[in-house]
């Protein structure tokens, strides 16, 4: 396989196991970093590719192993808090200033959630995985997915309301 | 869309029985202008979905194949290494002969330098002859 060919074959998923590195990992940097690793690896496994019938999902396990290794490893105990900031466009009114406060706090809120309620909500609300296809790569249960969904939602909304009713007093 | 539907959607969504197109329309729903007031607290949960799967990987990965490198190396590396012992041996023979000619001539040039000094040392006693003209010529001239 040449390397263009690679690059195609990559593309519509590559931001994918970024988002889900970053997701776990929570720097930018240290996101980068795993994502690489990763392509590297499949990189390096390019001969027995035609062999995995979902490169996506094989790719994704990966990452979420290579992440979750990561944070098991002491060096994870030094990683440092970097939050990319997210553009607006409408910056005039105050409300949309209040929004967008909002919305990065969702970012924070799903910080404290454990890792496993972190990936579901992380395949299934941002990245719209079929239950299927998240049962495969967190080989989990289709009901303690869906309890893990539904608890995660919950902790968002609950910790949401919270913030928005401190906003107003 | 109707906020009493979504609202129907939000207490399945929470309980995790929305399907992904629901959830799409949820999405879709907190992502435009109008939501319902009541509603306005859950915006910017999906919101931030939204914008979260906006963000992209941007770093450049250095796949030019490592691998390859190293295993044209070690092949560059071999062929160095068999030319070097081949022309090496091919060498050092060469230098073997050039030493042994070396010595030949050596040997030859003392023997020639002997047989020279020899015939110069019979010169030289014949020679010797001629001091004691000298010692004769000094002593007659010395009795004058």
């Amino acid at each position: 396989m040449k390397q263009s060919e690679f690059l195609t074959m990559v593309l519509p998923f590559k931001d994918k196991l970024f988002r889900l590195a970053k997701r776990l990992l929570v720097s930018t940097e240290e996101a980068e970093d795993a994502t690489q690793e990763v392509l590297l690896k499949l990189w390096s496994k390019k001969g027995k590719m035609a062999t995995y019938n979902n490169v996506e999902a094989f790719a994704m396990t990966m990452t979420k192993n290579f992440c979750l290794d990561r944070l098991k490893s002491k060096q994870a105990g030094n990683l440092k808090l970097v939050h990319s900031n997210y553009g607006d466009d409408h910056t005039s009114l105050q409300h949309a200033v209040e929004a967008r406060d909002s919305v990065n706090w969702v970012q924070k809120i799903m910080e404290e959630l454990p890792e496993q309620q972190k990936m579901v909500l992380q395949l299934r609300d941002v990245e719209q995985y079929e239950y299927e296809e998240i049962e495969a790569l967190l080989d989990m249960k289709p009901t303690a997915i869906r309890v893990a969904l539904s608890r995660a939602r919950k902790t968002v909304r609950e910790k949401l309301m919270q913030k928005h009713n401190y906003g107003i007093a | 869309m109707e906020s009493h539907e979504i609202e129907k959607l939000l207490d399945k969504y929470f309980e995790g029985t929305t399907s992904v197109l629901e959830e799409t329309r949820l999405k879709t729903y907190f992502n435009q202008e109008a939501v319902a007031d009541h509603l306005i607290s859950y915006a910017p949960m999906f919101q931030y979905f939204s914008k979260a799967k906006e963000e992209r990987f941007t770093k450049q990965v250095p796949l030019r194949g490592t691998r390859k490198v190293h295993q044209w190396a070690s092949v560059a590396a071999a062929v160095v290494l068999a030319f070097g012992a081949y022309f090496g041996n091919e060498h050092r023979k060469e230098q073997l002969a050039e030493r042994q000619q070396a010595l030949v001539a050596y040997n030859e040039t003392r023997k020639a330098f002997a047989l020279l000094a020899e015939n110069f040392n019979k010169g030289m006693e014949k020679a010797a002859y001629l001091n004691e003209f000298q010692t004769t010529k000094e002593k007659i001239y010395n009795n004058d």
